[in-house]
């Protein structure tokens, strides 16, 4: 069974994000891009699910700017296997990627579809099901842990208080969370294979986005906070602050 | 003029409080497009979700039996299609996050998640939403209807507006595609109340020192009561003492609640980036020079083995216990 895994070029979670002057975006120099740390979690899934079958591909597609190039190249290094990238600039209508994304896919007849449960840029944990949607797939989200056996997939999904499990038939997509995968690291003979490896670029189908971004800002400043105390003693202060000015408690 | 849909949370048969904020924004977003609420649940929920009129909703419909992700999808897809809401309002907890973007896509809309804040301009849905893991806000209009979004849980107030509610049974949903089944439910150790849900939420870091001394933190969540849950640190969660639907940060929940403990958490930047939108933020750190104390109302420089139980006995104190 091969197997196509999506993955989005993010900031890294550690850079300071500062915005652009005309609140328009953010500004670039000085940020470091990774892949989106839960995709890595998909990919990490999908390769152990080949490894299980002994057989089968991986392929990584990604929606981006010519520079997500550098992000598939890492993902070949861990030993995925061709990689697709549909060059253009995605926004924040997860609607609009979806489209750009399932209009690559609904040509491959790859038995599974992973995602990240969610981008870390935007937060939207929503491309995966609408992709899902648009392939006519079943679909199951924040996916722990999967095997395949006989054209069935079982995960096991974090949900509130514990695992739900859930059985779809293939070809099916999922969206993969924390749990059974720790992301593997690229040996110094898989970034030496990843450079030969196919990485192919495309224009990306063109959509209409239904978002228009008014502005970023910055949170609000938390007020400066105080040091009650120190040790229990400060306990019976910290009390009475919590009930009487936060009215807390 | 538009009606507004607010898709009502229901657990095991039980309308979830959170659909009452749902309904608040809901209720907010129809005063300003001059319609009425409607209120889709799914199960049996109905007479229960009568109730919501206290919070604004003028119309209850009932979807039969519609408890699987992709059958509800189906059944509030088709409601909208039916009604011609101008907007759609979902809770982004667990379950809202699943359907979600399942009906968006059915009414090939965009969906704007874990919205905090609502205006409408021009007969058009403009929200405000954290981007970046909270490091910044977006402010982002929905061109056309109907506009979609999640609210995220805490954060809307719950409105008093009141009024009379029909329930309706709305009709049932004709066939999903399949191949999706759900086999079973192993429940955790943890408590059932989701960290991103709770209103008071106790996390704890490596400071912690060790999985066996958690009882210390469970026993100032239960002083708390039963809307507290607790958090972890990744860095707790790295290391298998706690699981990973606890950790709060930027690859963990982002939580609001009204309010935070850090208990022995430092306060990288990943971890202020799912917690620092909480109501009052509590930190108990032995370094005064932790960075958690630049984010927190109210710090305690102690050994949290010592300030932790006192602090449960003082609670208990005040509430009574
Ligand atoms: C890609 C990426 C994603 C990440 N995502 C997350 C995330 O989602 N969530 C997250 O939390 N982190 C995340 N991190 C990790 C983050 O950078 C920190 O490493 C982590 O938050 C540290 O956890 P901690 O505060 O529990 O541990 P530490 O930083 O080790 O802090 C322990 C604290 O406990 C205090 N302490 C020790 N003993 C006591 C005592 N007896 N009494 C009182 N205080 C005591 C110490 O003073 C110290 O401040 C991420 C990192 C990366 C690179
Ligand atoms: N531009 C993109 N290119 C490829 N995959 C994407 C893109 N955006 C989102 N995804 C995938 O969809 C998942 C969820 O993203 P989001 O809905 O934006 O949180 C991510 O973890 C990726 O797997």
């Amino acid at each position: 069974m091969n197997i196509t895994v999506c993955v989005k070029r993010v900031p890294d979670t550690a850079t300071r994000i500062r915005i652009a002057e005309d609140g328009g975006g953010i500004m670039q120099d000085g940020v470091k891009y990774v892949m989106s740390p839960y995709d890595e979690f998909a990919v990490e899934a999908a390769l152990q699910l080949v490894e299980a079958a002994g057989q089968g591909e991986v392929t990584l597609l990604s929606y981006g700017p010519r520079a997500t190039g550098e992000t598939l190249r890492s993902g070949l290094a861990l030993g995925a296997h061709r990689a697709v990238l549909l060059t253009g600039e995605p926004d924040m209508d997860g609607w609009a990627t979806a489209r750009v994304l399932a209009s690559e896919l609904a040509e491959s007849d790859d038995g599974l579809v992973l995602f990240g449960i969610k981008a870390v840029d935007d937060d939207q944990q929503q491309v995966g099901p609408m992709v899902a949607e648009l392939l006519g797939r079943p679909c199951a989200t924040a996916v722990a842990a999967m095997d395949v056996d006989g054209g069935v997939a079982t995960c096991r999904r974090a949900v509130e208080g514990g695992q739900e499990v859930v059985e779809m038939d293939l070809p099916a997509v999922a969206t993969v969370t924390k749990g059974r995968y720790e992301p593997r690291y690229a040996s110094l003979r898989g970034i030496m294979m990843a450079k030969r490896k196919p990485l192919v670029e495309k224009p990306a189908a063109e959509v209409e986005s239904g978002l228009v971004l008014e502005g970023l800002t910055y949170p609000a400043d938390r007020p400066q906070g105080r040091i009650v105390g120190e040790g229990t003693e400060a306990v019976p202060e910290l009390v009475r602050l919590l009930r009487e000015e936060a009215k807390v408690l | 003029m538009a009606d507004v849909l607010a898709v009502a949370e229901v657990k095991d048969g039980v309308l979830q409080s959170v659909s009452r904020e749902v309904v608040s924004a809901a209720r907010g977003i129809a005063d300003s497009l001059g319609g009425a609420v409607d209120v889709a649940v799914a199960g049996d929920a109905g007479a229960a979700a009568a109730g919501l009129g206290q919070h604004g909703a003028d119309r209850v419909l009932e979807v039969e039996g519609a408890v699987r992700v992709d059958v509800r999808a189906a059944a509030v897809a088709e409601l909208v299609r039916a009604q011609g809401h101008g907007a759609v309002v979902f809770a982004a907890t667990g379950p809202g996050r699943d359907v979600a973007p399942r009906v968006a896509a059915k009414l090939a809309s965009p969906l704007l998640t874990d919205v905090v804040a609502v205006d409408v301009d021009g007969g058009e849905i403009v929200a405000t939403r954290p981007v970046f893991a909270g490091k910044a806000l977006a402010r982002v209009r929905a061109r056309g209807a109907p506009a979609l979004l999640s609210i995220r849980p805490n954060v809307f107030a719950v409105a008093d507006a009141p009024r009379e509610v029909k329930v309706e049974v709305a009709a049932s949903v004709s066939e999903v595609g399949g191949g999706y089944r759900v086999k079973g439910f192993e429940a955790s150790s943890g408590a059932a109340l989701d960290v991103s849900e709770a209103s008071i939420v106790v996390s704890g870091g490596r400071g912690m020192k060790d999985p066996e001394n958690w009882h210390i933190l469970e026993d100032l969540r239960d002083a708390l009561g039963d809307t507290a849950a607790l958090g972890a640190s990744r860095a707790v969660v790295d290391a298998g003492w706690r699981p990973h639907a606890e950790q709060v940060g930027q690859t963990g929940k982002t939580v609001t609640p009204k309010l935070y403990f850090a208990m022995a958490i430092s306060g990288a930047i990943q971890h202020l980036a799912g917690m620092r939108t909480s109501g009052v933020i509590v930190a108990v750190n032995r370094d005064a020079d932790a960075p958690i104390f630049g984010v927190a109302d109210y710090g305690i420089v102690g050994d949290v083995f010592e300030v932790a139980p006192a602090l449960a006995a003082a609670i208990r104190e005040l509430r009574g216990q």
